[in-house]
Formats: structure tokens, sequence, C-alpha cells
């Protein structure tokens, strides 16, 4: 099979125009004849479940939460990205675009990159019209402030809580549409399987939660937007029921799997502070506009941070990169964070974390300031940690927080599987080796409010749909083969319990496929995640029934699924013998310990085909090329 | 008309009936208070008896009178609506709930304050106003009435409690209304917390003076 | 620190629940309330017991999922924060610590400590939006709106729809909910051409939804974890009037 990315002719400026041109159109009065079924209700997943039933088209809307508004995009931060140039700083469609690709290290899509570019000015119209309160000047008009990896400011804020604002502007256009009933919503549903009928997707078995029973949907287009798969790491700043149950079994019916070893680890998240801890929280990255992050430059150094002199602490990303400083790129960012602890400058209790120095901050402009413009993500901080930020400095370390790669997509966000769609952070295409801040809620916005809404109809326009029922063979067998993986893993009945193996597999993950990788620990890792997946499927414990709400056996079956997908990481890893973005290669590095590409041999999605548990998938290159930008290695200095 | 009984169907418009009913009786006790006073001229009860005569006979208080028994029952149905509605609305109670964490006490046993005011309510007027008002040939004058009744200590206690649950039941009840009808603002919020005070203080005050005196100087005065 | 728990178990719907005791051992302060079930539950699958059954998911206190009675208080013991945001620092060792489930007709019991609350989004349904479609909407800089409407809009806005209002509301109403929808609308000039039928609407699925009525005890603003003030539930109010009388 050879990869079309259908990416259009012409000119980059002109690619997304020209190709709307030419999507077929499906009338006005036939969109209720089509019936498309839309799992996740984060940003992607509402905002398209939303704007495809403006549109006419009968929605089926999919969440395993009790309500649509708790979609882990709620949980974002910072901002999104948008090339206004309302400050005035020469910022333009070509710049946001630029930073994004170079922010991903030259391994996305020049075409989506730039349309993502070209329609995210719409995306802060559209969400200023449904009532989002983002964040205002005096004047009465919109603020903007800056983020990692760029040197304008673009970033739309509603204080700390821009996911939140969002996402509740896509759920209220989703509620809007329910009320009509062109939306049928159903909560605490797990999607537990694709139906595949005729080489086309056609539905989905979901589970539901509170009876236990299997139910199927059928659709004549299944929309896949149920956000990353972080919580292979067990420990991430994703939320604790975040899965990649869709996805992964979407890629078992036949989706390609692409650059699943793009895994981003957030800079600025709090320290883990016990074995206990069950997952991590993400404090924004806007904190680096202001905070500046140092270490004491003596090894071991245990004072109090304000014990410590002006001449003894390292800014190390001010004296690495003078011109972005504290502002570098996620990926730089954490890994000169890791580098300097590993040199035994960590600091806190465990060593391992930097400090974040808002000093200055409050000095320059007064409490007052910082407290309005970041006051919730200290008292965020003092909760969890129980210190005083405005008195003693914060301190970060990485953590897991986004996943670039995803489900393998053509331009019109479609995977290999013909009528299966994915959006947001579930598929794999705007963001290359590293996704700059504020990006995620663009590109999940993007997808939902203003790409799949026109190339979805051109997919229905151009193909016949077959009537489908729930008793036919295809169905009957997915909810069967379900029903047994159900019984296996409640007949195991062994003595660990799923949790203890998810942190198993987590540990393996973060120490060897994590922020550094090298061949021989990613080799190490594939055999034991493949040992510790037998273990699991012998001696894994799940208690209760089959029938009834049941946590336990929700987190086997999403376990389950990290195990394969753990695998397909490190394998990713381990085939990409170079460094980019946040993929590091210990074997790849410059001089100066930065990523280094290799253009010539890696300039290229890796997208994997399924084989089977346990045997090597199949990779199909897609190569990536640079028509409109140079690929250089990439400078913050 | 159809609009408002479609604001009385609604929750919040039962609120604001209860509120506006509220205040109107709120205004009532100010007058009530006023007029009372005059028991303490030192006339022998002719200025009072007066006055109370006044109030029998004049048209005009005769409809506000009418109007201020619409409130009386408007107030009471509406209210206990609400609180019948609001227990149906949990009917499982939590097995430990600090609620003293969260709200005032008066402001959590409003409607028992109120029922208790009710209760005394029914038997003020079968003291005072009944006697008064249906059988005036065959009862003394009101200040006699007054007197009589407050030389009995028990009574006056029973009085002096139901003043000090009107009190709790205003503290809550007065800037309450003005919640209900949106009037809450931080320039003139603390304003409607001192003209509270008057009520839920002063009034209830003003109100116990007159039990206390009387008693006092039936059984230990002049 | 050391614990006793006595939790709510509940098998289903239409089962009673009762109470049931554990013990909490080996807890370290730096834990969440979560973390310490989790640790509980941990136990209890070990001993092939079912585990107390909760809903979680963000763990950072935005995504309004994890509401739950602790020790009396709507989020337990603290201001300004989630169950997933309450650590054990916040408890004396050896405490006895009773978690039941947020009880109101409108929140029926699902499962243990899990309620229904899909109450809130039918509430949301039914007007908490603004009519407009996917495009063809202008400008963001296009509609100035004053920064301290915008902020004013956004406190409002903050609400997490975890329930907490209507566990700790004597009444179990959905006042506050409700109040900071609508305010957040009426506040912008987005909102402002379905200002009237909003409140109506909203409010009387409130009622439909079997939520009590305020009487203004302000518990609500108290328990709230985005500390949303009742000046929205007085602004509501306000906007009820004008619309039922305009």
């Amino acid at each position: 099979m050879i990869l079309d990315s259908k990416i259009p002719d012409g000119p980059l400026e002109k690619k997304w125009d020209t190709h709307r041109f030419n999507l077929k159109l499906v009338n006005p009065s036939n969109k209720r004849k089509y019936h498309i079924i839309v799992v996740g209700t984060g940003l992607a997943g509402s905002s398209a479940a939303a704007s495809l039933a403006e549109l006419g088209y009968r929605v089926t809307s999919f969440c395993y939460h009790e309500s649509p508004r708790r979609a882990h995009s709620i949980a974002a931060q910072g901002g999104i990205n948008a090339p206004k140039n309302y400050p005035n700083d020469n910022d333009s469609v070509w710049r946001l675009f630029y930073d994004t690709i170079k922010g991903g290290d030259f391994r996305a899509r020049e075409a989506n990159v730039y349309r993502l570019a070209q329609v995210s000015g719409s995306i802060i119209d559209q969400c200023v019209a449904q009532g989002v309160p983002f964040a205002r000047e005096y004047g009465g008009l919109l603020d903007n402030r800056s983020f990692g990896g760029a040197q304008v400011s673009r970033t739309f804020y509603a204080r700390g809580q821009t996911g939140q604002q969002l996402l509740l502007g896509a759920y209220s256009a989703l509620s809007r549409q329910i009320h009509k009933g062109q939306v049928k919503f159903y909560d605490r549903r797990d999607m537990m399987d694709l139906v595949v009928v005729d080489g086309q997707a056609r539905g989905v078995v979901v589970r539901n939660m509170v009876n236990g029973e299997l139910e199927t949907y059928i659709g004549d287009a299944v929309i896949l937007a149920t956000g990353g798969y972080g919580n292979v790491f067990y420990l991430s700043t994703n939320a604790k029921q975040s899965n990649a149950t869709a996805i992964w079994r979407a890629h078992k019916k036949g989706a390609f799997f692409a650059n699943p070893c793009f895994t981003q680890i957030h800079p600025t998240c709090i320290p883990l502070a016990s074995e206990h801890q069950s997952k991590l929280t993400l404090m924004s990255e806007s904190l680096r506009n202001d905070g500046r992050i140092w270490v004491p430059k003596q090894k071991g150094d245990k004072r109090n941070p304000n014990d410590i002199p002006m001449e003894e602490r390292d800014y190390y990303l001010e004296r690495l990169y003078p011109s972005f400083g504290n502002l570098v790129p996620r990926d730089v960012a954490s890994r000169r964070a890791k580098e300097v602890c590993d040199q035994g400058r960590g600091v806190g209790p465990t060593g391992l974390a930097v400090y974040l120095d808002f000093a200055d901050a409050i000095q320059r402009n007064g409490k007052a300031w910082v407290e309005e413009k970041y006051g919730n993500l200290f008292d965020m901080y003092q909760r969890i940690t129980g210190e005083n930020a405005y008195q003693t400095p914060m301190r970060i370390y990485p953590a897991v927080h986004y996943t670039m790669g995803g489900l393998w997509v053509d331009y019109n966000l479609m995977s290999t599987i013909p009528g299966m769609f994915v959006l947001g952070e579930a598929n794999f295409s705007d963001h290359g080796a590293n996704r700059l801040g504020a990006s995620a809620l663009m590109q999940g916005l993007a997808d939902g409010y203003f790409v799949i809404p026109y190339t979805i109809g051109d997919y229905l326009a151009a193909h016949k749909f077959k009537p489908v029922k729930e008793d036919q063979k295809e169905f009957t067998e997915a909810k069967k083969a379900i029903t047994d993986k159900t019984e296996r893993l409640m007949a195991i009945r062994g003595n660990r319990t799923v949790d203890d193996f998810h942190k198993e597999l987590g540990k393996i993950m973060w120490e060897y496929v994590g922020m550094a990788r090298n061949e021989k620990g990613l080799k190490k890792a594939m055999t034991m995640i493949a040992d510790l997946r037998k273990q699991f499927w012998s001696d894994v414990k799940v208690p209760g029934k089959a029938n009834d709400l049941n946590p336990e056996l929700e987190k086997a079956h999403r376990v389950a699924d990290f195990m394969e997908l753990g695998e397909a990481i490190a394998r990713d890893a381990l085939h990409r013998e170079e460094s980019c973005g946040c993929h590091l290669r210990e074997e790849h590095q410059t001089e100066e310990n930065e990523a280094k590409r290799n253009d010539k041999k890696f300039a290229y999605v890796a997208a994997w085909e399924f084989n089977g548990v346990g045997k090597a998938p199949k990779l199909h290159k897609e190569e990536l090329k640079f028509e409109n930008v140079h690929l250089a290695q990439r400078s913050y200095k | 008309m159809g609009t408002l009984t479609n604001i009385y169907r609604s929750s919040v418009g039962k609120k604001f009936v209860v509120a506006l009913t509220g205040l109107f009786l709120c205004t009532f006790l100010v007058e009530h208070l006023a007029g009372n006073f005059l028991l303490f001229v030192n006339d022998g009860g002719a200025s009072f008896n007066e006055y109370s005569e006044t109030l029998s006979h004049n048209v005009i208080i005769r409809t506000i009178e009418i109007v201020l028994f619409l409130a009386f029952f408007f107030h009471i149905l509406t209210a206990t609506t609400l609180w019948w509605r609001n227990r149906k609305a949990r009917p499982d109670s939590y097995a430990q709930n600090q609620k003293s964490a969260n709200s005032t006490l008066a402001s959590r046993i409003s409607f028992l304050t109120g029922s208790i005011v009710f209760i005394f309510l029914v038997i003020h007027l079968r003291t005072f106003f009944v006697p008064s008002r249906f059988f005036p040939s065959e009862n003394p004058s009101m200040y006699t009435l007054v007197v009589f009744a407050f030389s009995n200590g028990w009574y006056c206690l029973f009085y002096l409690v139901a003043l000090v649950l009107l009190g709790y039941h205003l503290r809550h009840g007065f800037q309450s209304a003005f919640q209900t009808f949106g009037i809450r603002g931080k320039n003139y919020q603390s304003l409607i917390e001192w003209i509270g005070v008057i009520f839920w203080l002063l009034i209830p005050l003003g109100f116990a003076t007159m039990p206390i005196y009387f008693f006092w100087t039936t059984h230990f005065g002049g | 620190m050391n614990f006793t728990l006595k939790a709510w178990r509940q098998k289903d719907k239409n089962s009673e629940g009762q109470f049931a005791t554990y013990t909490a051992t080996n807890i370290t302060p730096d834990m969440s309330f979560l973390e310490m079930l989790d640790a509980v539950n941990h136990d209890l699958v070990e001993k092939n017991q079912e585990p107390i059954a909760f809903d979680h998911d963000c763990r950072e206190g935005i995504c309004g999922s994890c509401g739950m009675f602790i020790k009396g208080r709507a989020h337990g013991p603290q201001k300004g924060g989630a169950a997933c945001q309450l650590h054990m620092r916040s408890f004396v060792d050896g405490d006895l610590i009773t978690v039941e489930p947020f009880r109101a007709k409108a929140f029926p019991v699902i499962k243990d400590l899990i309620v229904d609350r899909t109450a809130f989004d039918r509430i949301m349904q039914a007007g908490g939006f603004v009519s407009v479609n996917t495009g063809g909407v202008p400008d963001a800089n296009a509609i100035p709106v004053p920064k301290t409407i915008a902020d004013e809009a956004f406190n409002a806005a903050a609400c997490i729809g975890c329930g907490a209002c209507v566990a700790a509301c004597k009444n179990a109403s959905a006042t506050l909910f409700v109040a900071a929808k609508v305010s957040q609308l009426a506040l912008l000039p987005q909102g402002q051409a379905e200002r009237q039928q909003r409140v109506e609407a909203m409010l009387a699925q409130m009622d439909k939804e079997g939520f009590g009525s305020c009487s203004n005890t302000y518990a609500c603003e108290a328990e709230c974890p985005k500390e949303i003030s009742v000046t929205n539930i007085a602004r509501m109010n306000r906007e009820y009037l004008k619309a039922a009388l305009g």
C-alpha cells in the first residue's frame, strides 16, 4: 500500500483554497441522510459534532465521561495561537507556519501546518462569538501573550483556564445541537472497537460503562477524536482515564499508526513527590514568560534557594540560548532540565527538579501584577506542594504531556480505513516531532470547526453506502471478540492489580523510552514490555463482574492496549536513527547536545501497519517534502 | 395575568413573592412598633386606645389591612410550598453534614423561625386583634388588654422568645429579599446590611420593651 | 498516617446503600484524597473485593468529575478546591473520615460514590449557549468588551460543573450553577440576543429536574471549588425579573 497524503498541488498559500474548491459537496437536503459517529467530546470531538450537526448531518456522539464537558481538553491552561497580529509585532500566517514547522523539527507536512496557521484566526473569531471570555486589554480588545518557540505574542488566553473556556464554548455549541435533536449523545460509553464493512468504517462497538452492556452503533462515517496516548507512561499530565483504546483498536483494524515515538515531555510540571502519586500536574508554560529557570552552580547545593546568591546560580537556559532564553521550545527546555539534574545540580528533596523563579518579576512589576497573570497557577502549586511560590521559587520537572504521534491521516484527516477520520491529538498530523505551546487547542479546534466539515462531505458524496444492520456478522463478530476479551481478562484471577502492571509499564517507558533514548535501552524496553504483557495476561486480577459498573475492568482493557502500544513506541524510537524534536537518540546529538536530525534518511512519516500482537508491524513511509522552508538545524540561540 | 401565574409557577417567581410580601411585612412592623410606642405615653392608655380605635375604623387602614392579610397569607403559603419542594429535592440526608462551615444558622432555620413566628402571630391576634375587632363591646380597651396580657409571666416569656426568633427570621430574611430581587452590589451591599440591623435587632428589641415594661410595672413597679 | 474510612457502598441506582468501614494505612500527607482512595481500593482488590467506585479524571481540579461529600463537606474540608486537590495533610492522623455521595433527587446515585449529574447537561442544553453556527462570525476584535466586564464574565464562566453547590445547599438547589452560566452570557455582548429566553429556559429546566430553590444560605459559594460568587445569583434573579416582566 502506498500512502497517499492527498496534499493538493500548487503554491502553499493556495493549497487549502484549491483543495476546498475541488472537494465534492453534499446537497443541503441530502445531509440529513448521512449519519456520522463522533467518538470523544474534547475540543476536536465537540467542535466536529456541533459543526457537522449545524450543517444538517445526523450525528451520534460518545464519551466515556458523564458529560461532554469533562474531556481532558478542559485542563489545557496556557492558550491558543493565532497570527492575528493584533499586537503589531510582525506576526503573519507565514510566521506561525514557520514557527510550527521549525518547532516540530521539520517532521510535519508543510501543507497541513500551513492550513492550520491559515484557519487559526477564524477559531478565535468563532470562540469569541460563542461567548468565550478571553483576556482583554483595558480598551476592550483582546490581549495576547507570548509562548515558547515564538518571538511574537500570538497566544490568546483566558487566565490559566483557556482549555476549559474553549471546551465549554464547543460544549455549548454541542449542547445546542443535542437540544435540537440533531446530535444524539451517549455518556459513559467506552469505545471498544471499530466496525469495518466492505472496507469502509461503518460503526462502533461501545461499552455502556454503567451496566457493562456492549452496544453497537451504525454510521456512514466514523470520527475518532479520542485524544493522545501519554498514559502509556502511567505518570503523565493526562487525565487518569485518558486512553488509547479507541485508536489502538482502530489500528488493529487496519488504520496505520504514525510516529508513535513522538511523545512530548513538558518542562513545567510539578515534580513527583512520592511513589503513590497517581498523576502529574502541569503548570502552564506561560509561566516561562516571567519566571526564570535556574539551578545552583554547585552540585548538591542544599541551601534554601533564597540564600543562594546571584553569582552562584546558573540560569542555564538564558546562558545557552541568549535570544530565546527561558522561552525555548518544550523539548529543549525539558532536555536541559534533565541534563542539569543528571549533573547532580537538581534541587528539592529528590534532586529531580529545577527552580522557576518569579522574584525578579515580582520586584519589577509587583506581586499584584504576577497574581493577576498567574494567580491560579500559584494557588495550584501551593495546594499541591504546600509551598508559597511568591516567597520561594517553584520547583518544576518535565513530565509526559502530549503525543504528537497518532493515527496516520491524509490531508482530509482520513485514516487508512476509508470513512474513518481522526481529529485532534488522536491523529499525527500537524506538530511533527515536537508541539509548540498553545498549538494543541488550535489544532483540535481547526480540525473540528474548519477542516472536517468540508472534507467529510467529499468522502460522503463520493461513496455509496450499502445499508448495514446491527445483526450482520461484522458487528456481531466485533461484539463477540470484545466479550471474549473481557471474559479472558476476568477469568485470569491472578495476583496483581491492573494498576501494578500499569505502573511497571510506566517505569519501563520512562526509563528507556522517555526523554533520552538509545539503542540498547530501547531493545531492552521492548523485551521487558513483551514479558510484562505476558505476565499481565496470566497474572492480572480483575474483580467484580463484566455486566456492571466496573472501573477495574475498564482499566484492564486500557492497560492491555497500552502494553501493545508501549512496544510500538519503543520500536518506532529504535528505528528512527536520528534525533528530532522530542525524540532524542543519545547516539545522534550535535556537539552542543542538541538533537541532530538525519534529513537524508528520516525526513518521512513512519506509518506502521499492525500485523498481530508481538509481531513486527510493517513500516510504510510517507516522504516529507519541504518546498517552502529550508531544512535547518534548529537554533534558539 | 398569564405572565404573573407563569412567574408564580417557577421557583424563582415564588421567591419573588416571598421576598416582596416579606419586605411589605417589614414596613408593617415599623408602623406597628411606632404605634405601639404610644403605650408608653403617660396618660393611662388614652392615646394608645385612641390610636387603636382609629385603626379599626379608618377606611384606608381597613383596606391596607386586607392587603396585609393577603401578604401574610401568600408569604406563608409560598414559603411553605418552597420548603416542601426543597425537602423533596433531597430525599436522603447526609450521614455527616457540617452545615455550620458554610452557612449561618439564621439562614438555615428560616422556615423554622418563620413557623414559630406564625404560631406566635395566631396567638397574638387571638389576644389582641380578635377581641378588639370582632367583639369590642364585650371587651375592655386595647390598653387594658395589653396590661392584662403582659402581667402574665409565661405569656411575656413566650412573647420574648418569639421576638428572638422573629429577629433571627429577619436577620436572614431582610437581606435575602434584596438578593432575591437582584439588588446586590459592592456600593450598597453594606447599606442593605446596616438597614438589616435595624430590622433584625432594633425592631424586635423595640417590641420587647413592651412586655418587659408592663410585666415590671405590674409586678414590681409603681 | 492512618485513617478509618467510612464509605458509602451502593450496588446500583435501584439498590439500597449502606456504609462500610475500611482502614487506610501508610498514607503520606502529600497524597491526595483520591490517591488515598486508590490505596484503599488497591488493598480491596488484593483481597478480591470490589473497590469503591468514584468519579475522577483530570485530578487537577478542572474537569469537575470528582464530586463527593467528605467529612460533611462537599469536596472536603478545604476552601476553593475539588476533592482531587484535597491532600491528606488537611486531616489529622487517625481521623475517622466519612465519605458519601452528593445527595440530591436530581443526582441519583449510580454506584457507591458516583452520582448522575447529567441534569446539569440538560440545563445547559435548554439555553446555556449562544446560537451561532460555525463560520460567518465577525472578527474577534469587532466588539470591544470592557476588561472589567470580561473579567466578571470569566469569574462566572470558571464553573466546573461539579455539583458541589447542589450538594452543599440544604435545598439541593442548582441555582449557583445556572446563575454562573446565565451571568457569563448576560454580561457579554455576544449573549444579548437570547438573554431573555436563556434565563427562563434554564430555570424552567432546573425546576423540572427536581432541584430545590435558593433560600440564600450561600452555602454554595462557600463550597464552590471555583469560589463562584452569589452575586451571580442576584444577577440572574434580575435577569429573570426583567425577562418575565419585559
